[in-house]
């Protein structure tokens, strides 16, 4: 109960660390290491690695963007089971559509309330 | 001096990144995200009628939100500073990606502005999240229909 | 010729008007601005009319410096770094002096007062004003990312500079200091793609510049008091140093760069200053200033630009770049 705590800290710090090396070694951009890391959560899932790895690591492994490309194709994989191929194009966002929704609200009200600030 | 020889001198000169330093505070800023939210995920299954999996949603939501306030106070900025990738890559990240863009771009209109722009830094992830998603998903379908793989 | 200019009557810089933005009063050289504003959008609506009221303000400084008004001023020469230079239009659109809009980048502070003095020296202008400036907002949200999104800048990085500098360009006066020669840059391109890294890139472009404006103009760089370039920063300025090493300059003391010194050694500013308001808002303040007060009796200025756009990075296009030089003279 209370080692979730702890494998989520490192599983989690861990691929942030891999993002880092992304930026730094391979001098990527932010937006090309995101997508490269979201890929690989995907491809993970496909294999079936990913949900091992929540079971695992908690939000060490649901707060990085790589569980994005997870729940993407683990969307698709659910409803492809139950309804075969069609289910591909449909169940992409079933679960998914919490995080998405969440940052179009939040940026909206946001950009009511708050002004950027050049400040440091 | 040709370009190759000016790349050997530049490349002699420019101070390359701390790749230790950034890693290890990449690491605590990341990790720092996920332990944050693994609390909120304990709040919603202690509070509410939550699972260990279904808590997920509502955790990333409130992630989210906490993203938008640290966005919008101007503390996101200087977190990404410090943490690098530790603040890039954890959903709160992605927040930020919206939220700072909507933000920047208000000036110019709620339709054109902000809606015209809110994905102008996320829209790349979710793009290649959703095609890698249903490439994945495809090839494992007709795979598991020929017999090859079991779900 | 081949970009060299002499100018015989020696065009004077009458006075000059500097304004900054609120940041700016970590630099060590934010004494000698005229005007410093607390709120970085300049009390305006968005950054980008703050950006046009930064340089509007800078021109009205130096034309009350010499007692006249924009109706007395035969041109108008400003640039910037907005797309279509909004801000350097609109302000113009405000002064109503007849306008030229120029663009060179972060050399702009230096190609304006040259044509200014051309001008001059053609006997068709009696009273030029030239400047250039820069919002950090504002450049940023162009070249960058939005002001509130989190990446983490490296040590290459520079920090874009909210200020403007205008001079009032005048034929010959005693008593302040004259414009005697001047160099156009090349364009040089080394093949330098990050733009997080700009002072690698505009360092070769400066060191050419240089080298052309001492050979061309039969002078040496101990002749002068100082020679400044624009917004190369810690990095550019190290490998420029390097460069004109290699071809036969020893002594370093009489050189600085603008934007290594504008933040001073503040770690959270990175590698330094740039931006067109940097160079512009150092030379029209603490340069002249010092010309004035007679500690510098030569100077060589020479402001860096670079010639990108995010569409050219993102097309994946390496990053040309420009210096221009300019030497005053106080007798």
């Amino acid at each position: 109960m209370f080692s979730i705590y702890i494998t989520s800290f490192i599983v989690g710090g861990l691929i942030c660390v891999i993002g880092q090396l992304m930026f730094d070694v391979a001098k990527m951009t932010p937006a090309h290491t995101l997508c490269t890391l979201v890929v690989a959560g995907s491809i993970l899932d496909g294999f079936g690695l990913y949900e091992p790895l929540i079971d695992f690591a908690g939000t060490g492994a649901t707060i990085p963007i790589t569980s994005f490309g997870n729940a993407l194709t683990h969307g698709a994989l659910a409803e492809a089971e139950k309804h075969g191929l069609i289910g591909v194009l449909t169940g992409m966002f079933e679960v998914t559509s919490s995080g998405i929704s969440a940052a179009i609200l939040f940026g909206f009200i946001a950009s009511f309330i708050f002004k950027p600030k050049g400040n440091l | 001096m040709d370009q190759k020889k000016y790349a050997k001198l530049e490349q002699g000169i420019t101070p390359k990144p701390p790749i230790l330093k950034n890693c290890i505070k990449a690491f605590l800023v990341g990790g720092a995200f996920c332990l944050v939210a693994q609390f909120i995920a304990l709040f919603y299954m202690t509070f509410f009628d939550f699972t260990e999996r279904t808590a997920s949603n509502p955790t990333v939501a409130t992630m989210i939100f906490i993203s938008m306030l640290l966005t919008g106070f101007g503390l996101y900025k200087k977190i990404g500073q410090i943490g690098g990738a530790g603040a890039s890559v954890p959903i709160t990240g992605f927040g930020n990606a919206v939220v700072s863009a909507a933000i920047e771009h208000k000036s110019e209109g709620y339709v054109l502005g902000v809606g015209g722009n809110i994905f102008k830094l996320a829209g790349s992830v979710i793009l290649f999240g959703v095609f890698s998603a249903f490439l994945v998903a495809l090839v494992k379908t007709i795979l598991v229909k020929l017999g090859v793989v079991s779900w | 010729m081949k970009g060299l200019l002499t100018f015989p009557s020696t065009p004077s810089i009458a006075a000059t008007g500097v304004t900054a933005g609120p940041l700016e009063k970590k630099s060590p050289f934010h004494v000698n601005f005229d005007k410093m504003f607390d709120d970085e959008r300049c009390g305006m609506k968005t950054n980008e009319q703050g950006h046009a009221k930064l340089m509007e303000d800078a021109i009205m400084i130096a034309l009350s410096k010499v007692d006249k008004v924009p109706s007395d001023a035969d041109f108008l020469l400003t640039g910037d770094l907005v797309n279509q230079m909004t801000p350097s239009n609109f302000s113009a659109t405000t002064v109503g002096i007849p306008y030229i809009g120029l663009f060179s980048a972060c050399a702009t502070s230096i190609s304006s007062v040259l044509l200014a003095a051309l001008l001059t020296e053609a006997g068709l202008s009696k009273l030029a004003v030239a400047g250039s400036s820069s919002q950090h907002n504002a450049i940023e949200r162009q070249f960058r990312y939005p002001i509130e999104y989190g990446s983490q800048k490296g040590d290459t990085s520079q920090w874009t500079v909210t200020a403007a500098g205008a001079a009032a360009i005048t034929p010959y006066q005693k008593g302040v200091p004259s414009i005697e020669r001047g160099t156009f840059g090349k364009s040089v391109d080394m093949g330098m793609t990050d733009p997080l890294n700009m002072g690698a890139a505009m360092a070769p472009a400066a060191a050419d510049t240089l080298m052309r404006h001492l050979s061309g103009h039969n002078t040496s760089a101990s002749d002068y008091d100082m020679i400044m370039t624009g917004d190369l920063s810690k990095v550019g300025f190290t490998i420029y140093k390097e460069l004109i090493g290699n071809q036969g300059i020893k002594d370093f003391q009489n050189f600085s760069d603008a934007g290594e010194e504008f933040y001073g050694n503040n770690p959270d500013f990175m590698a330094g200053a740039s931006g067109s308001g940097c160079s512009a808002a150092v030379y029209f303040s603490e340069i002249y200033k010092k010309m004035m007060d007679k500690e510098y009796k030569r100077v060589l200025l020479i402001a860096t630009g670079a010639l990108l756009s995010p569409l050219s990075y993102q097309q994946g296009d390496t990053i040309p770049c420009i210096a221009h030089a300019v030497e005053l003279t106080m007798k």
